[in-house]
């Protein structure tokens, strides 16, 4: 079978709309299933903008795509399938992010941050963590329930880690968490959520400018040391990659941390067996990040020539979503995918972080963040529950990174 | 048993290293760095695991 985007007109029947929601907060979209069983290389549109792209869901199939050196994941290219609307010249303007660049610029650059998280570095890295979860339970307890876990530590763990990995001075930090909750505030006027923005970005570039001039012990000085050497990037390059830790590191390990708490109030006797064996919390953290792969559609491509997956063949210039969360719940793959099983063994064969190239350069990192804020949490506050009826639970369908907007707990 | 790794391709994910950290760890630069390459028979189901989940297919396993 052979068929193309823009060929193949079809008859009467509109192509199905993409993002697709999850009706249950605990599942995949209802559609996937039906896509990887009979139609597992298939067309879309996108709900922005009605252009067309392929969906690929079998997770064999999504591995090779985001294997394979013939698909771009530049946002420039016409194909580039945009979930947000990005009107022209602001896209004409917008520098290349480690995400989105294509080698040799993604090698250059990449290679430049891998030492900055290494297995050995992230290691290194968990005292620390240990310390900063620590403290933000210490506060929660002495405040008393219920609480937000979003506000209360969700969302300032991981703020926390990647300023300190950036640099950003101490006394800095508070201001730093406020703009980087703001980012994520749904609620938030579009007006409030630019000052925002505007304030971050003017911040990273004075954070950038002083370590050009001082530097210190940390990831933009080294970058800027190594940069010297090899001059890959100018000054907007550098901002642009501080900027992508922080965007790429933030939302996205602290929905991780509302949900998996979410996911184990919900599954009481897995929940207990974490709590009595913490050697069992690397694997329940795979299968955390499988069952929710939070950054389903974030696996976005361009096909830079004609490229067959499945037996479909994707022309030059069309556009792709590499769903990972279709994939981690390909049941060739996970058996039962729809359960949560903190001992599935294949759990860690998930595609939440990606494959290939780009595949999360924070991938370690997060895992230990994720680690050491479930474990800490199930020790130190053993009553954990929830504090709301979990129907009221609002969850974000909506966004680019799935995650639950507030988390009210008590103990 | 070998284990094989190519440094060209490493995309430094250190997904092996953290998966076997007494056969994997990366260099100065975050690339693959093998320790030992005849590691014991015993190990054999979690280096073809590793080989399997390194996202740009740098690890291979002979004999
Ligand atoms: C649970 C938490 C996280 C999830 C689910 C996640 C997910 C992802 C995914 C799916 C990609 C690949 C995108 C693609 O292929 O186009 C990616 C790339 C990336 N992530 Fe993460 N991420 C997480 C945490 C982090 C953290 C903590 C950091 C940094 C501190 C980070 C920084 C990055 C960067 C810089 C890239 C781009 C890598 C490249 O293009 O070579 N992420 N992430
Ligand atoms: S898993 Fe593969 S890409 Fe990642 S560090 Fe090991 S060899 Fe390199």
């Amino acid at each position: 079978m052979t068929q193309s985007a823009e060929a193949a007109p079809e008859a009467g029947s509109p192509l199905p709309q993409f993002p697709m929601r999850r009706t249950c907060p605990f599942s995949e979209p209802r559609e996937y299933a039906a896509l990887r069983e009979s139609e597992p290389v298939s067309r879309a549109a996108l709900k922005v903008n009605g252009k067309p792209t392929w969906l690929v869901t079998r997770h064999e199939d999504v591995r090779r795509v985001l294997g394979d050196g013939r698909v771009s994941s530049n946002l420039k290219l016409p194909g580039y399938p945009h979930q947000f609307h990005i009107p022209e010249e602001m896209l004409a303007q917008v520098r290349l992010m480690l995400l989105n660049m294509d080698p040799p610029e993604h090698t250059a650059q990449r290679r430049m941050l891998i030492p900055e998280f290494t297995a050995r570095r992230v290691r290194e890295l968990r005292p620390r963590i240990q310390q900063i979860v620590d403290e933000h339970i210490d506060a929660m307890l002495a405040a008393g329930g219920p609480v937000d876990l979003v506000t209360a530590l969700a969302l300032p763990v991981p703020s926390l880690v990647i300023c300190e990995l950036l640099g950003v001075p101490y006394e800095d930090h508070a201001r730093f968490e406020e703009w980087s909750a703001a980012l994520m505030n749904h609620d938030l006027s579009p007006a409030e959520y630019g000052a925002a923005v505007q304030a971050l970005d003017a911040y990273l570039d004075k954070l950038v400018t002083l370590k050009e001039s001082e530097p210190g012990d940390d990831l933009i000085s080294r970058f800027l040391e190594k940069n010297a050497a090899e001059r890959v990037a100018d000054h907007v390059d550098v901002v642009t990659m501080a900027r992508l830790m922080l965007v790429g590191g933030h939302e996205t390990t602290a929905n991780m941390i509302a949900l998996g708490v979410l996911a184990l109030l919900r599954h009481p006797s897995q929940l207990a067996e974490l709590r009595a064996d913490p050697a069992l919390l690397p694997n329940a953290v795979e299968e955390l990040l499988r069952v929710f792969s939070i950054s389903d559609s974030g696996t976005a491509r361009v096909a830079l020539e004609d490229v067959e997956v499945g037996g479909v063949t994707i022309r030059a210039g069309e556009g792709i979503l590499a769903l990972n969360n279709a994939a981690d719940h390909d049941e060739a793959v996970f058996p039962d995918a729809g359960t949560l099983d903190i001992h599935r063994k294949e759990a860690r064969g998930h595609l939440a972080f990606g494959y290939g190239i780009h595949q999360c350069i924070g991938a370690n990192l997060a895992r230990v963040e994720l680690e050491t804020v479930y474990g800490t949490l199930l020790r130190r506050i053993p009553g954990l529950r929830l504090a709301a009826d979990p129907e009221s639970l609002r969850f974000k369908d909506d966004a680019m990174v799935y995650g639950v907007y507030e988390l009210p707990v008590t103990w | 048993m070998r284990v094989i790794t190519e440094r060209d391709r490493c995309v430094g994910s250190g997904q092996c290293a953290m998966l076997s950290p007494e056969v994997f760890d990366q260099d100065d630069e975050g690339l693959v760095l093998v320790l030992r390459e005849e590691p014991a028979e015993g190990l054999r189901e979690d280096l073809l695991r590793a080989a399997d989940l390194c996202p740009s297919r740098a690890i291979r396993v002979d004999g």
